[in-house]
């Protein structure tokens, strides 16, 4: 089970305030209907304008990437280019 | 208002146009003879993107007039070269890569050769006061000063 | 110099940019540079006040200035509904920034665009502009972070309410959104500490300074079909952009690239082409805008005036155990700031158990802030590397050795969250620590600052085309506009895997009709995204080059190597034939299939990120509040520099714009709100003479993903000379600058309130 980390208002408004969860997923696309599964909507909220890292490497529009069995999951803010 | 005519000599050739009493002799170079070599960075003589000699002065074109050419020698960036042989300066700010976008290079090498014209063997401080009414955003000027000391060299062998 | 340690050929060398002799002979054209037949001249009228009710817009006097062709207002622009849209890069706000192009209902700035005018002559156009007679109703306003987050201040937009707060506000409020990342809990990192360090700092808006204005022609013909020639960070953005703001598909408009004369970051949106476009539309004729440098300070991209309190707790040997920090920025008029990325990066390069940065995006009655070089970076890395050197102080240890002893590394888990991998911060510290440099003597009024910074780089939607000419000479198709000397990185690389001379390759930037989509020239993506795209590219040249010398040969493909430009037999079991090179195989083409050529399109991931470390010596004069930099050295992390003096060239550009940043530049603004120093005469950008040589340390941890393990490098070298000054002024005077810029007037009244208590002795 992947490890995945919410950003914090995500996880105060639909997640009852836990930020951090085991999820069963293969990749994003799977992760994100997981997510949405447990709390309604939050698959909406995630599937544009996040970046998100996976084990450390950063996904400016993730989509399709692979998440392993262990991977850590965090969904940040897309970085602006200067 | 009526234009004014202007005679005048233009990297070395004899030139004519039509201007605006008002009008910049920088407006004249770009918009009238399509000499757009020369930039307008700020159109107040802070950038000195626009430098241009005039009767061998070097002056900031966007504050002299194009009235003010009449009868005189304007030498722009597009006249450095000759023919397909470049300036000592044009060469060594490509070698050592004095120049990121570009659009302040043309006023430092109409600037540092006025300098070298003058003063073949310039110190440090010399070319960095002699070119501090230029303005570079890009290279924070190390390789910009670079390439004058190092055609300084070579034109003082050359010499 | 060729790098024959690395095994490359080209990679590693200094060529000759190839678009050089264009730009020594004035031939580059620049935005401004450009002129089409019946042209007319653009000029945008501005909002004289920081905060107005726009009542009513009258033009009818200067429609009748004669060679007056059109006037536009904000009603010439569809009103576009609040929200985000994702459209290219990420999402966009495109009703904020059609309100910003064209002021609808409300004026939010000095320098607001209220309408404009075509002319036939910028006299004409002038003129017009005098007559437009704009109904102002003057609202208060503020400028002032601090300020604007008061409960009583000014509001700009009725309909704004903090996101990010719980309970959901029930009133709007200058606060567009709060933002926090944390790691483990603060608090008990506190309590683990034997020293705490606390501070609060400022800094002043600053102006990217790019020297070429913002300049477009537009040109919109009968059928509907736009032409914009202009100058930014990409023609794909403005497309796109400009397609949103006119309500035009985007496949309408055909965005030609000209050469750009600098953005870093301020040239990622848009300003005035949608409005030549409007006018052009309007008039039935090309129309030109060029800005004036007023217009460029008064009404584009500044950065984030800002304020961050920062804690951190540490243990008596030098163990970091908890950092915390607030960051309020200043977003400008419509909300944006790049606080987030502040957040995000503050302690990056350091391996923190507890940390958590809380961010608050704040509107102002200035311009939309736009991203300038590591957006919001700089600032934070401001509070906190001046914090940790005021810890260094306590704990008597040395700055960078307490920056080495708690440096993140592969595997650290980074502020914002995920692992970091193969990274190189540590290298980047003990280079500075190895540098002469860093022991060279100092004299009286002379100090030495250290600092670091990290940004993140990213990849992107990279498109890239190689074809090969009948001569055997290579075509880069690369549509990232080059800013910094970008063609020169990719005909190295196009050369290293076709295996011919850089001088064969000519690279070209087309406009957005003439190859797909890429995304812009910014965060540092261009030499590692774009690079990818240009060396897949090529590699599919080079499979079609070993298929086309197979059918000459008449054996298998795989019984062909490609090798020197040259393909060759893979072994004497394959026959023996004489190698094919490039220029025979291209000369032979057309019986071997046609024209060779190769395209890729990617969206390429694995960008590695980038840290820097900085050395600056600085003198003050005690009389007069004067600080000269001494020397500079300036260590980052390159992964592999492909054309190392224009690497070397970002490291000391970013560097002299941070020396500006914190000794220099700064919007100062009246009692009225209006900007009151819009040109460079006052808005004192660096000049050569107040900057020494500024040394580069290129340290090389090839970034994996990369085929010659590129890193980003333009944006890291803005982010520490803020801190790494005020270090040294503070080592210097012992005077420690927590507002920036610490210019003269502002430095002399520091030193002056610190000699105080020695005068009441
Ligand atoms: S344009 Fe003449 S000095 Fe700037
Ligand atoms: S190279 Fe861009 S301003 Fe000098």
């Amino acid at each position: 089970m992947a490890r995945v980390v919410l950003p914090n208002e995500l996880a105060r408004e639909l997640a009852g305030g836990q930020k951090e969860l085991e999820v069963e997923a293969e990749n994003f696309r799977q992760l994100l209907k997981a997510l949405d599964r447990r709390f309604p909507g939050m698959g909406d909220r995630l599937r544009d304008g996040v970046a998100v890292a996976i084990d450390g490497e950063i996904f400016q529009e993730p989509f399709l990437e692979s998440i392993g069995e262990d991977s850590e999951v965090f969904f940040l803010p897309q970085i602006e280019a200067g | 208002m009526a234009k004014r005519h202007v005679t005048t000599t233009v990297n070395g050739e004899p030139r004519e146009f039509l201007c605006e009493v008002d009008q910049t002799l920088l407006d004249a170079l770009r918009d009238e003879l399509g000499l757009t070599g020369s930039k307008e960075g700020c159109g107040s003589g802070d950038c000195g993107a626009c430098s241009v000699m005039l009767d061998g002065r070097l002056v900031c074109s966007c504050l002299a007039l194009a009235v003010e050419a009449e009868g005189r020698e304007v030498e722009t960036i597009e006249g450095m070269a000759d023919g397909d042989r470049l300036h000592p300066l044009q060469r060594t700010f490509l070698e050592e890569a004095a120049l990121q976008c570009g659009i302040c290079t043309p006023g430092f090498l109409v600037a540092a050769k006025a300098l070298l014209d003058r003063d073949p063997d310039p110190s440090e401080t010399e070319i960095r006061y002699w070119l501090a009414g230029n303005l570079c955003r890009c290279t924070g000027y190390d390789k910009i000063v670079r390439a004058v000391q190092k055609a300084a060299v070579e034109m003082r062998a050359e010499a | 110099m060729s790098d024959s340690a690395s095994g490359f050929k080209w990679v590693g060398t200094r060529p000759v940019r190839p678009d050089g002799l264009d730009k020594v002979t004035g031939r580059a054209n620049f935005g401004a540079d450009f002129t089409m037949p019946g042209m007319l001249v653009g000029r945008i009228l501005r909002s004289p006040h920081a905060h107005a009710r726009v009542a009513g817009i009258d033009a009818s006097a200067a429609l009748a200035v004669p060679g007056v062709k059109a006037v536009v207002t904000a009603e010439d622009f569809p009103e576009i509904p609040d929200g985000d849209l994702m459209v290219g890069e990420g999402p966009m706000n495109f009703r904020d920034l059609s309100c910003n192009v064209m002021a609808r209902g409300k004026v939010l700035y000095d320098g607001h665009p209220v309408a404009a005018v075509a002319a036939t002559s910028r006299a004409a156009a002038e003129e017009a502009l005098d007559r437009i007679r704009v109904d102002y109703e003057v609202l208060p306003h503020v400028v002032d972070v601090l300020e604007a987050m008061e409960p009583g201040a000014p509001l700009l937009h009725e309909n704004l309410f903090t996101e990010g707060v719980d309970p959901k506000p029930d009133r709007p409020s200058n606060v567009a959104s709060r933002v926090e990342f944390s790691l483990g809990d603060v608090e008990a990192g506190f309590a683990e500490a034997d020293v705490v360090v606390e501070g609060e700092y400022t800094t002043e808006a600053v102006h990217q300074g790019y020297i070429e204005p913002h300049a477009a022609v537009a040109s919109v013909g009968e059928d509907g079909h736009c032409t914009v020639w202009c100058s930014s960070q990409g023609q794909f953005m403005v497309r796109a952009y400009c397609a949103k703001l006119l309500g035009v598909e985007n496949s309408r408009i055909r965005v030609i690239p000209s050469e750009i004369g600098g953005g870093f970051g301020g040239k990622t949106t848009i300003y005035v082409e949608p409005v030549a476009l409007a006018l052009s539309r309007k008039a039935g004729r090309p129309v030109k805008i060029v800005m004036d440098r007023d217009e460029v300070f008064r009404a584009t991209g500044p950065t984030s005036s800002t304020h961050v309190k920062v804690r951190i707790g540490a243990t008596k040997d030098g163990r970091i155990t908890a950092g915390d920090t607030e960051l309020r920025y200043q977003a400008g008029a419509f909300s944006g700031s790049p606080v987030q990325l502040g957040c995000m990066t503050a302690f990056a390069p350091y391996h923190l158990d507890h940390v958590r940065a809380v961010g608050y995006d704040v509107v102002v009655n200035r311009p939309k802030c736009a991203a300038y070089r590591a957006p919001g970076a700089p600032m934070a890395a401001f509070g906190v590397e001046s914090a940790l050197d005021e810890l260094a102080g306590k704990l008597g240890m040395d700055p960078l050795e307490l920056r080495l002893a708690n440096a993140a590394r592969e595997g650290t888990k980074a502020a914002y969250g995920p692992r970091f991998r193969q990274i190189g911060y540590v290298e980047t510290v003990e280079a500075a620590l190895a540098h002469e440099h860093y022991r060279a003597a100092l004299g009286p009024n002379q100090g030495r600052g250290v600092a670091s910074g990290f940004w993140f780089n990213i990849g992107g939607q990279s498109s890239a085309a190689v074809h090969v000419n009948e001569d055997g000479t290579a075509v880069v198709v690369d549509p990232n506009p080059d800013i910094g000397g970008s063609r020169a990185s990719m005909a190295i690389m196009a050369a290293e895997v076709l295996g011919i001379d850089y001088d064969r390759v000519r690279p070209i930037v087309p406009d957005t009709s003439s190859i797909p989509y890429s995304d812009m020239t910014g965060g540092s993506r261009v030499t590692f995204a774009v690079g990818m795209a240009v060396v897949e590219a090529a590699k599919q040249v080079v499979e079609e080059l070993r298929s086309r010398a197979a059918k000459v040969w008449d054996v298998d493909v795989d019984g062909v190597v490609w090798e020197n430009g040259e393909a060759r037999p893979a072994s004497s079991n394959v026959g023996e034939f004489e190698p094919l090179s490039l220029a025979a195989l291209a000369e032979g083409s057309a019986k071997t299939g046609g024209p060779i050529s190769g395209q890729a399109t990617i969206n390429a991931r694995g960008a590695g990120p980038g840290f820097g470390t900085h050395v600056c010596d600085v003198e003050v004069d005690p009389d007069t509040g004067r600080v000269t930099v001494l020397r500079y050295t300036a260590v980052q992390d390159v992964g592999r520099a492909i054309h190392p003096s224009y690497v070397e060239g970002q490291l000391q550009g970013g560097a002299a714009q941070g020396i500006g940043w914190a000794l220099n530049e700064e919007y100062v603004y009246s009692e009225a709100g209006t900007l009151e120093n819009p040109g460079f005469l006052d808005y004192r950008v660096p000049v050569a003479s107040d900057l020494p040589m500024i040394d580069t340390v290129l340290v090389e941890v090839p970034n994996p993903r990369h085929p010659y393990g590129v890193r980003g490098v333009g944006e890291v070298p803005i982010i520490p000379p803020l801190a790494a000054v005020a270090n040294a002024i503070r080592h210097a005077c012992g005077t420690r600058m927590n507002h920036l810029p610490a210019s003269p007037p502002r430095l002399l009244a520091a030193l002056d309130a610190a000699k105080l208590p020695e005068a009441a002795d």
